[in-house]
């Protein structure tokens, strides 16, 4: 169904979608040179909620910049809060206790889970079906509640802090965590059941929205999105961080290319977050969550600095490049989905617009975190 | 023709399932909170909006030192203070000494991002968040908060 | 000659009043049962169990501003919405809901709904294409293709049961399946083994027919904003939605009526309109549940699944009946 199509000059017109609408979940703008329902061209267009974060990072002290990583990426907050800590602790050459690190990985798998049960909600929103995004929240808020109790916040966390945490998790964390996981399992497959096995669905996804290998590759898409099209590439896998060689859970790639496949990556690494977070709560160790010493102002050495992280949306890079100061003098920040976003005006030639949104959909873009 | 006869038993066999889920879904109780006739109890570490901590004697710990203020990211914090003389006996003589006592401290809470950086850089526990949510209004004045001001009507 | 005026004017006035009574509550049903389906309560502040809900919405649609777009086609523009409701509302006149309670019996009752059901495909593409909205042109394109394509299989089922009756009026259709279930066109017999197939046929198109889920491209929200009523606000865009369930309705009485025995018992006894409402209302209740469970097609798919399954399917069984029919 998505054959290039050939027309004449003149015989096209313009869509705009977004940046108010339904399907775009945010204020992204695409503007569609149409041919009836097929798509000639298609550009898309930024800038809306542009809030200057790399620049930020430049203008205030090391702590100061903790919660504008929250900001980037409302779903899954903690992934790239944890890759800012990283990336400081590495340029500073602070030792973090391994309690600390392991409540990190746990706790940001359990948002990399809520993530994807929220962009799984969304998606099937997108594609007309209402009812598994709420069974969706449902499990979310579970997860949500888990993590205020520890955290403080439920979307925009600023938990994680220059050597450890901002507090120990408390006496309920793991009960409720072990308790959410039989509990995730049987409603992951409640949804196999509801959404994955229907026909419906499977007849919009299955062949629908192809990124070839080489696509995702020219436009260096990471994350589920290049899993979807065979790539085999995770950061917690090829360049380990954090306590992630300590854990054994498998990379899901598939090799269609299509949007299904994209959707099957996803729910397969709900469940391989899920393996993580029941081995760090068997492994989690007694101790201090903050190091015994830690400099009182954080002035990493002159150099250049860069950590990447496996966020849910794909790789999150963060670079400073610090003058010895206590602002970084450079602070760059390597979206996955700002990527991942533009692989579409590519991908969505010569498609009917039902098909590319659905592509859309499927390739999981949060705008804030586009525009950072 | 076996194969298309199959897809379209497969299919009707799928939508069944899938209509079988949302049946059992139906006679399963409610799980929301009608939100304004019910609330929920905030977790402890829940983090409003911050709130000045007092001592013993109703006055608040703070010393006015303005640490909160320098680690602020959003700089929504600002404080004043002056300095009183009071009276201690020492030895059995009576001494004078100066101190810093809390003026003013008003929040803007329109741009605060809640990252707790103030409640951790206090040295003496003077602030803490507290566990309001209700927070709404039209007017963005509602949200400059005298914290001085509220201490003293939590106490009275 | 007046007796028969003031006949119809009081038909009409209670087909409006039905439509309407049943278009208000079938929301407040509609947005009940999606709660549930999604453990949550639904409407339930307005009145007990929410049930003036109908209420505040009415008076909420009837005081808003009714706005025209710069450039749009007025009249048309006007008429739309107007025409969604008027056809069903003149379906309702000859639809039997027991032996006595009809207001028109014709013998040709059955095209009579037809040809009202193709007008409201026609309001949907005035009201797309009047609007001056691409959202709305792209959205009544889709809608009336999907409606022309969907009104083959379902009338190919019609006539299959047509000529097993011998009949086209609707009264008739309903007495010749009197007396228990058994007698139900839905149960297959002798000459017509495949009927329970018709059934689903016939249920998927007149769902395909209302522009119901899964099947409402016209009003696919993630792609075409709200598809063809985009630019109607106010009493405009209630009378689509009225429209819209008085055609549910008419449906779910026409598949009552075709194929599960109209007003009769399903035990054979005591037929009466309360058997009547009571199997449009389970229909209505499946069509939401439906609606709350699955995806939207694609409008290739929904091509695909009428050309190349539902009309082959409903045309053998045409044949296969007719040839049965011959034998028996």
């Amino acid at each position: 169904m998505s054959a290039p199509i050939h027309i004449q000059p003149g015989e096209t017109f313009t869509l705009n979608v977004g940046p108010q609408h339904p399907a775009t979940h945010g204020v992204l703008r695409v503007k569609l040179e149409m041919d009836g329902e097929y798509i000639v061209h298609a550009e898309t267009v930024l800038g809306y909620i542009h809030r200057m974060h790399e620049l930020m990072g430049e203008n205030r002290t090391y702590p100061q910049v903790l919660p504008n990583l929250s900001r980037l990426d409302y779903l899954g907050a903690l992934g790239y809060t944890h890759g800012h800590v990283l990336a400081v602790e590495r340029a500073s050459g602070i030792e973090v206790p391994e309690r600390a690190e392991y409540i990190r990985a746990i706790t940001v798998e359990m948002n990399r889970i809520a993530s994807h049960l929220f962009w799984f909600g969304a998606f099937v929103m997108d594609l007309g079906g209402f009812t598994p995004l709420m069974y969706a929240i449902q499990d979310r808020e579970y997860i949500l509640d888990i993590l205020e109790r520890v955290t403080g916040s439920r979307l925009t966390y600023c938990y994680y802090r220059f050597g450890g945490l901002y507090n120990d998790i408390d006496d309920e964390f793991i009960p409720a965590t072990k308790a959410f996981i039989p509990r995730m399992r049987e409603s992951l497959k409640k949804y196999d059941a509801l959404v994955t096995g229907n026909i419906i669905l499977q007849k919009r996804l299955k062949d629908i929205g192809p990124l070839s290998k080489e696509l995702c590759r020219k436009y260096g898409a990471t994350g589920p999105v290049a899993r979807g099209s065979g790539i085999d590439f995770d950061v917690r896998k090829n360049e380990p961080y954090s306590v992630y060689p300590e854990f054994d859970f498998d990379i899901p790639v598939y090799h269609e290319c299509d949007s299904f496949a994209r959707y099957k990556v996803r729910m397969d690494e709900m469940e391989q977050s899920l393996r993580i977070i029941e081995q760090g709560l068997e492994k989690l160790p007694d101790g201090p969550i903050m190091p015994a010493k830690k400099p009182k102002l954080i002035k990493p050495p002159a150099g250049d600095y860069y950590q990447a992280v496996e966020t849910a949306r794909g790789s999150f890079g963060i670079r400073i490049v610090s003058d010895g100061g206590k602002n970084a003098y450079r602070f760059k920040l390597r979206s996955p989905t700002y990527s991942n976003m533009h692989l579409f005006d590519e991908a969505c030639e010569g498609m009917l617009i039902m098909d590319a949104l659905a592509l859309m959909g499927s390739l999981d873009l949060v705008i804030p975190e586009i525009d950072r | 023709m076996g194969a298309y006869f199959s897809e379209i038993f497969r299919g009707l066999q799928s939508l069944a399932i899938g209509m079988g889920i949302t049946f059992r879904e139906f006679f399963k109780p409610v799980v929301t909170v009608s939100y304004p006739m019910e609330t929920l109890k905030m977790s402890a570490r829940y983090r409003g909006h911050i709130e000045l901590v007092e001592d013993e004697k109703g006055q608040p710990k703070c010393v006015a030192c303005g640490m909160c203020q320098r680690a602020c990211p959003s700089g929504c914090i600002s404080l004043a203070s002056e300095s009183v003389e009071y009276e201690v006996e020492e030895k059995g003589e009576t001494k004078t000494k100066k101190k810093k006592v809390l003026t003013k401290y008003n929040l803007n809470f329109t741009t605060c991002s809640l990252c707790g950086q103030c409640v951790e850089n206090c040295s003496f526990g003077a602030i803490d968040f507290s566990k309001e949510y209700n927070l709404a209004s039209s007017r963005k004045e509602d949200f400059h908060f005298d914290l001085l001001q509220r201490l003293k009507e939590r106490n009275s | 000659m007046s007796l028969t005026v003031l006949n119809a004017i009081i038909a009409v006035v209670i087909a409006i009043g039905f439509a309407a009574l049943n278009a208000a509550y079938l929301v407040w049903a509609e947005r009940r049962g999606a709660g549930r389906i999604q453990r949550r309560p639904g409407p339930n502040v307005n009145g007990p169990l929410g049930l003036l809900q109908p209420l505040a919405d009415g008076a909420k649609l009837m005081t808003k501003q009714l706005m025209i777009p710069g450039g749009a086609d007025k009249a048309l523009f006007m008429v739309a919405p107007v025409l969604a409701m008027a056809p069903a509302i003149m379906s309702f006149v000859t639809i039997p809901f027991s032996d006595v309670i009809v207001a028109k019996s014709m013998d040709v009752g059955v095209l009579m709904i037809f040809a009202f059901a193709s007008l409201g495909s026609m309001s949907i593409l005035f009201a797309g294409w009047s609007s001056r909205n691409k959202y709305g042109v792209m959205a009544s394109v889709r809608a009336v293709s999907q409606a022309i394509s969907y009104e083959v299989p379902m009338l190919i089922t019609v006539i299959t049961i047509v000529m097993m009756t011998g009949s086209m009026n609707l009264h008739d259709l309903a007495v010749s399946q009197a007396g228990g279930f058994w007698h139900w066109n839905i149960i297959p017999s002798l000459a017509s083994p495949l009927m329970p197939v018709s059934f689903l046929i016939f249920f998927i198109c007149s769902l395909a027919e209302t522009n119901r889920a899964p099947f409402d491209l016209g009003e696919a929200e993630s792609e075409l904003v709200a598809g063809f009523h985009t630019e109607y606000g106010s009493m405009g865009f209630g009378l689509f939605f009225m429209g819209e369930y008085a055609n549910i309705v008419i449906g779910a009485s026409l598949i009552t009526i075709l194929f599960l025995g109209g007003w009769g018992c399903p035990f054979g006894l005591f037929p009466s309109v309360f058997w009547f409402l009571l199997k449009i209302y389970l229909l209505i209740a499946t069509f939401i549940w439906i609606r709350w469970t699955f995806p939207r097609t694609t409008i290739y798919g929904l091509l695909n699944l009428s050309w190349k399954i539902l009309i082959p399917i409903s045309l053998f069984n045409l044949l296969l009946t007719a040839g049965l029919l011959k034998v028996f």
